[in-house]
């Protein structure tokens, strides 16, 4: 709809994983490690201690998600979306998708092996 | 004019008509001339005569089901509202002093605004197109009034411009499109654009520059008091010895392109930005409400819908009441469904493949908003800013300016955020208290000297923490729509989902209506046709 970020409009009709999304959570996150993805995007949704959260419908836990155990599987989520989950790999580089998955695949008592790579990421797009 | 049989122009025809057939004539010719087709609103459904007994369950009363429910009622059919919330409304919410809003994961927020002071938290503009809104707000006594949008004097800021420093948007605007005039006009001048354009619109073209772009003879932007009649004075104009006014210095180019003014200036350019639009005296909710008053006795508040059923009999909705834990089985001949995607995709709901897939295929965005209660209206009072947006590229995404109220001494609540994207997703992954803080400073720019001296209290509402949405609006792509729409919008076996998904003004309260609508026609139609 026009404006690049869109964050004036009441109502974005934009596209979930435009161009000016990208551009605008680009310069949101700049060089953003995994750890400050996670805590300035995932967390708005799945909690800052990954445990997700419930209402009238639920936010899956991270902590503890036997889902992510192949690191491919939470990549693409992070760059398809997800049932009402965007697509926000659209505004991270691949290594940042890498980077914000292996932090979730490493924290929260989650002992996933295997890093998930900037090239796998590339592939999944 | 109407002795002259053979009118000139377009407008002296319509006149004409306007004349011999009254509005309805006018209407439709102008309908027909291409010039009021504004709207795919054409007045309220006339439904009616339903079967005897026909009976409709409506899951959600925001404002998408509580029409649905007012005019299918209307039509003869008995029908029932399921609602997860305490309130009706849905997303047509507003905020006041004394509320409680609690999140997902527990953090609850209790607000201190004084009486009559609100945030609308979701919808907050009405554009003048959106018909069908402004038809139930007439016809349900909901009173409007001017929403400030397009306000010159309001700011725009950009950190690497100007030295972080927000600038006027008159100034910015003004020197944009002087530079780019006298730019285009050089290269028009040296002959650059003659294979693109004839003689004779080149001399109208530079014509259009002196004039739009306030170019002086020789074509160019410069410091003047014709510049600043537009961007405003030095010393502006006043009366008697010191009347003279002084000229403002117009910026360099390199620093109003880095302030990258044209993405406002284009921004209302959009069709659901334009001027004029409107807000509910009091708050946003006085919507919801009109349309609750009249269908408030079919309303079951507190239930949540944990199942949804059909068969070639009807259609039903296992609840539990949120309040009693009391559980029970709503039936009816036929569903509408406005619950949002963002809940559908996880229910266990009896529907094709087809549709299923729908539902999951539209991500919702997370905007943040949030209500800044100040002791008084220094935007005013200092910076002659009445209403509008100051814009800015940090998370907080603009502040705007409370359109009621003006001039009063007393606090008012200033929107301290609307953040979208990934600045939306920064503010809600933050505590209520943080939030705050986040828009203290980062709104502070604008207004250094006042803004945490008058801050007061905040409130803030991130769209992605409201239990009951899990997010704020249904997100389509053009492949999304190719690959979904048409199956998320039919009607499957007995029930059809309604709402600002269901449509293409997404996030509009218009979409929502039009959706409704449509769905309820339809069903209609079917319902008569079984």
């Amino acid at each position: 709809m026009g404006l690049a970020s869109n964050a004036y409009a009441q109502a974005p009709a934009r596209a979930a994983a435009s161009a000016g999304d990208a551009a605008f959570g680009a310069r949101m996150l700049g060089e953003a490690s995994g750890e400050q993805i996670f805590t300035r995007v995932c967390a708005a949704c799945h909690m800052q201690d990954a445990k997700g959260a419930e209402g009238a419908g639920r936010y899956p836990a991270l902590a503890g998600n036997a889902k992510l155990a192949i690191g491919a599987y939470p990549a693409m989520v992070v760059v398809k979306g997800l049932n009402g989950m965007p697509p926000i790999g659209a505004m991270l580089t691949d290594q940042q998708v890498a980077d914000v998955v292996n932090y979730v695949r490493s924290h929260f008592g989650n002992k996933f092996k295997g890093a998930v790579k900037a090239e796998e990421v590339k592939a999944i797009r | 004019m109407i002795s002259d049989l053979s009118p000139q122009t377009r407008r002296d025809l319509l006149t004409m008509i306007g004349r011999a057939g009254g509005g309805l004539a006018m209407y439709q010719a102008m309908t027909a001339l291409g010039h009021a087709a504004e709207t795919q609103f054409s007045g309220p459904p006339a439904l009616s005569g339903a079967r005897a007994g026909a009976s409709v369950l409506v899951l959600g009363a925001g404002l998408a089901g509580m029409l649905a429910a007012y005019e299918l009622t209307k039509a003869g059919y008995k029908v029932q509202v399921l609602e997860y919330q305490d309130r009706p409304g849905g997303r047509n919410y507003s905020v006041r002093g004394g509320d409680k809003i609690v999140e997902v994961g527990g953090a609850t927020q209790n607000v201190a605004y004084q009486p009559g002071n609100y945030l609308n938290p979701g919808p907050w503009r009405i554009p003048h197109h959106h018909r069908t809104l402004l038809h139930y707000c007439k016809a349900f006594g909901v009173e409007l009034e001017p929403f400030i949008q397009l306000n010159h004097n309001a700011m725009v800021h950009r950190k690497d411009a100007f030295g972080g420093k927000p600038q006027r948007y008159k100034e910015l605007a003004v020197d944009f499109t002087g530079h780019v005039s006298e730019l285009l006009g050089k290269s028009l001048n040296a002959g650059a654009l003659d294979s693109a354009v004839s003689k004779e619109d080149k001399e109208k073209l530079i014509a259009a520059l002196r004039e739009w772009g306030a170019l002086d003879g020789d074509l160019k932007f410069t410091s003047n008091l014709g510049v600043s009649s537009r961007r405003g004075y030095d010393r502006a104009p006043g009366g008697g010895v010191n009347g003279a006014p002084t000229p403002s210095k117009i910026n360099g180019l390199s620093d109003v392109l880095s302030s990258h003014v044209w993405t406002q200036m284009s921004f209302y350019f959009n069709y659901v930005m334009q001027t004029t639009m409107f807000q509910p005296k009091g708050g946003m909710d006085m919507i919801g409400k009109g349309f609750y008053k009249q269908i408030a006795k079919l309303v079951r508040l507190n239930t949540k819908v944990t199942g949804i059923k059909q068969d070639d009999k009807g259609v039903a909705a296992t609840w539990t009441d949120t309040v009693t834990g009391k559980t029970g089985v709503a039936t009816a001949d036929y569903m509408v469904c406005t619950l949002p995607a963002t809940i559908l995709a996880q229910m266990d709901m009896q529907v094709s493949d087809a549709k299923k897939a729908a539902i999951k295929a539209i991500p919702y965005s997370g905007q943040v908003k949030i209500g800044l209660e100040m002791k008084s209206r220094f935007w005013e009072e200092k910076y002659s800013i009445y209403g509008g947006h100051s814009f800015t590229d940090q998370a907080i995404g603009l502040i705007s300016y409370p359109n009621y109220d003006f001039f009063k001494d007393k606090p008012a609540v200033l929107l301290g955020a609307f953040a979208n994207g990934a600045g939306g997703y920064m503010l809600a992954g933050m505590t209520p208290e943080k939030r705050i803080e986040a828009a203290l400073a980062q709104g502070s720019v604008f207004h250094p000297e006042e803004y945490r001296r008058e801050f007061m209290n905040g409130a803030s509402v991130a769209w992605s923490r409201m239990p009951w949405i899990l997010g704020c609006c249904g997100m389509w792509t053009e492949e999304s729509r190719e690959a979904h729409y048409q199956n998320f919008v039919s009607m499957d076996g007995r029930i059809v989902l309604a709402g600002e998904h269901a449509s293409y003004y997404g996030c509009w309260m218009e979409g929502a209506l039009l959706s409704s609508l449509d769905a309820i026609t339809r069903l209609h139609k079917r319902a008569l046709a079984a």
